[in-house]
């Protein structure tokens, strides 16, 4: 009995070692490729750290500016989430906090919206930005931080649960003004509400492909999923570039996650539940 | 109390910014895509009223419901090892003696942070035939003489795009069903243990039943997310014969690289009913079950 049980937990680890490998194992093999030269990386099978980083390196920031890609999706990520969280927790407290006629209604059409798939009005929106001459600026991924249905849900959610009503009434009580009770009392309360928000926003919009590619027509002004997809085409039989491309649009990603991997994952655990 | 009433109106001020953007740059852009879909229009001259033309097109062509089996098979071929996968994973992380759960729960759901389009050309050049690294191994242990051609075979290729989304996606809802597993109280396991039921037992009896909500909401949110796959399989290409280009690929592909908007526009139509029909199928069939 005894030996039996060790047996199966040695099991159970082998098989969440091994599907951890795999997990891990591209993006090693993607580093190390890196650092090949192509005749290498098209002749053998690559364990090891290799030389040629630098090179590889050198030719692809040559014709794409791989770097301005990505401080424009950081550029825009970060400004996305800030509006985004801002407008929703706005929302949410609207519809946590007063009681005005069709509030339900309208609370029903905010969910309503979420089952749209994303992409029925795409060409309808790529239109109506050129006819308000907003094509290949920013102001079209910015204006999509307006509305975020789920956000809103979030919000109202963790407002109605931790947010006591009294505490709003009694700034009023003391002559605090509506916006005032907004910023200064309810924003800092829903610090967990908005973390949670942040985070899986900030994700979104980074990994936002299909609007900025439609939307944006000068090169420097793209974001980084769109340059890699670029290099893929500009670089079709020069791998060592492709590999240090998808290595720049990786590595970051790793640090952020590596540092904030529990408020991620706990993020994303309370997102579902609530969900 | 009267305050309240007075304040009233300020909910509208909060709430406005939603239904400006929304009515701004959801509804028109959605109400403006099906207005081009009875045009023709190719982007430079101004769109021309044509009726239902290229509705009558969409119904009568092939390739739109080629994408639509792409679409189906490839989700299947993604979803049913993604959640068996994210269930057994979730049991054996949800076993008190397991140690270094966040570790394997970090590890298990990074690939879901990482933009879709990078996976895509990852694991493009990890299968590509002559240079990537999968073919090596293969050949390093003996496991094939030549190597093999992945991306020249339907079946392959639909393996691949599938491989990669569930490889990408298990992470997260196993998160998601470790939330549910946290969520049932520890005295149902205590007085089924004492009441001497087994392992496989508990599980059967007891987890599954009780994990039904959010394996509702999983399988919802990943028929919705499925059939509308883009962005990873667009990097792994067409394959052979079109067997890997999903719906939306060909929305794009004929909107945005062949120029014709309007029919792109019925397209993106045509998908929305095929994601209805899905949907509503899917949560009538999670609902008999139910009862």
């Amino acid at each position: 009995m005894r030996s039996g049980y060790t047996h199966t937990k040695a099991l159970l680890y082998l098989l969440l070692a091994a599907v951890a490998f795999v997990c891990l194992v591209p993006f090693y093999s993607m580093m190390i490729t890196s650092t090949h030269a192509n005749s290498d990386i098209a002749s053998r099978l690559l364990l090891w750290p290799g030389t040629e980083l630098a090179n590889n390196y050198e030719r692809l920031v040559g014709s794409v500016h791989i770097w301005r890609g990505f401080f424009n999706t950081v550029f825009l990520a970060v400004t996305g989430t800030a509006l985004s969280v801002y407008f929703a927790a706005a929302a949410g407290f609207g519809f946590s906090k007063y009681r005005f006629r069709y509030r339900g209604f309208l609370f029903l059409f905010v969910l309503g919206t979420m089952m749209i798939p994303g992409q029925l009005g795409i060409i309808g929106f790529f239109k109506v930005m050129s006819m308000l001459h907003l094509t290949d600026t920013y102001w079209p991924m910015l204006l999509q931080t307006l509305y975020d249905a789920f956000g809103i849900f979030l919000m109202r959610q963790f407002a109605d649960a931790s947010i006591p009503d009294e505490i709003v009434e009694s700034a009023r009580i003391d002559g605090c003004g509506e916006f005032r009770i907004f910023h200064r009392i309810v924003l800092p309360l829903m610090g967990p509400a908005i973390a949670t928000l942040a985070i899986f926003t900030f994700i979104g919009k980074w990994n936002d492909f299909l609007t900025p590619m439609i939307i944006l027509f000068d090169n420097d002004k793209q974001t980084l999923p769109v340059m890699i997809a670029s290099v893929k085409s500009a670089f079709s039989s020069d791998f060592g570039a492709q590999y240090v491309g998808i290595a720049i649009s990786v590595i970051p990603l790793l640090v952020f996650f590596a540092v904030m991997s529990k408020q991620i994952i706990s993020g994303v655990a309370a997102g579902a539940v609530k969900g | 109390m009267n305050t309240k009433i007075n304040k009233s109106y300020y909910g509208y001020i909060f709430i406005a910014p939603f239904f400006i953007g929304f009515l701004l740059i959801g509804l028109a852009p959605i109400l403006y895509t099906f207005y081009l879909s009875l045009t023709k229009w190719d982007g430079f001259s101004d769109p021309v009223y044509v009726g239902a033309a290229n509705y009558t097109r969409l119904i009568h062509d092939s390739f739109f419901f080629q994408t639509i089996g792409s679409t189906l098979i490839i989700w299947v071929m993604a979803i049913i090892p993604q959640i068996l996968l994210a269930l057994g994973l979730a049991l054996i992380l949800n076993e008190r003696f397991i140690r270094g759960k966040h570790f394997f729960r970090a590890v298990f759901y990074f690939p879901h942070i990482v933009t879709p389009v990078t996976l895509g050309v990852l694991f493009s050049l990890m299968f590509d035939w002559q240079t990537g690294s999968i073919n090596k191994v293969l050949m390093n242990i003996g496991l094939v003489d030549d190597p093999v051609n992945w991306f020249n075979n339907p079946w392959w290729s639909r393996i691949i795009v599938a491989g990669v989304i569930c490889w990408q996606y298990f992470g997260f809802n196993l998160i998601i069903f470790i939330a549910g597993l946290q969520g049932i109280s520890k005295e149902v396991y205590e007085a089924a243990e004492v009441d001497g039921a087994t392992k496989p037992v508990i599980i059967r009896h007891i987890i599954l039943p009780l994990l039904r909500p959010v394996m509702l909401f999983t399988f919802i949110t990943s028929v919705i997310g499925g059939l509308q796959l883009f962005d990873a399989p667009l990097m792994l290409g067409d394959g052979p014969g079109n067997s890997t280009r999903t719906m939306i690929m060909y929305l794009y592909e004929t909107a945005f690289k062949n120029f014709d908007y309007s029919y792109g526009s019925a397209i993106a139509y045509g998908i929305f009913i095929v994601v209805m029909f899905f949907t509503a199928i899917t949560t009538l069939a999670t609902r008999t079950k139910k009862e």
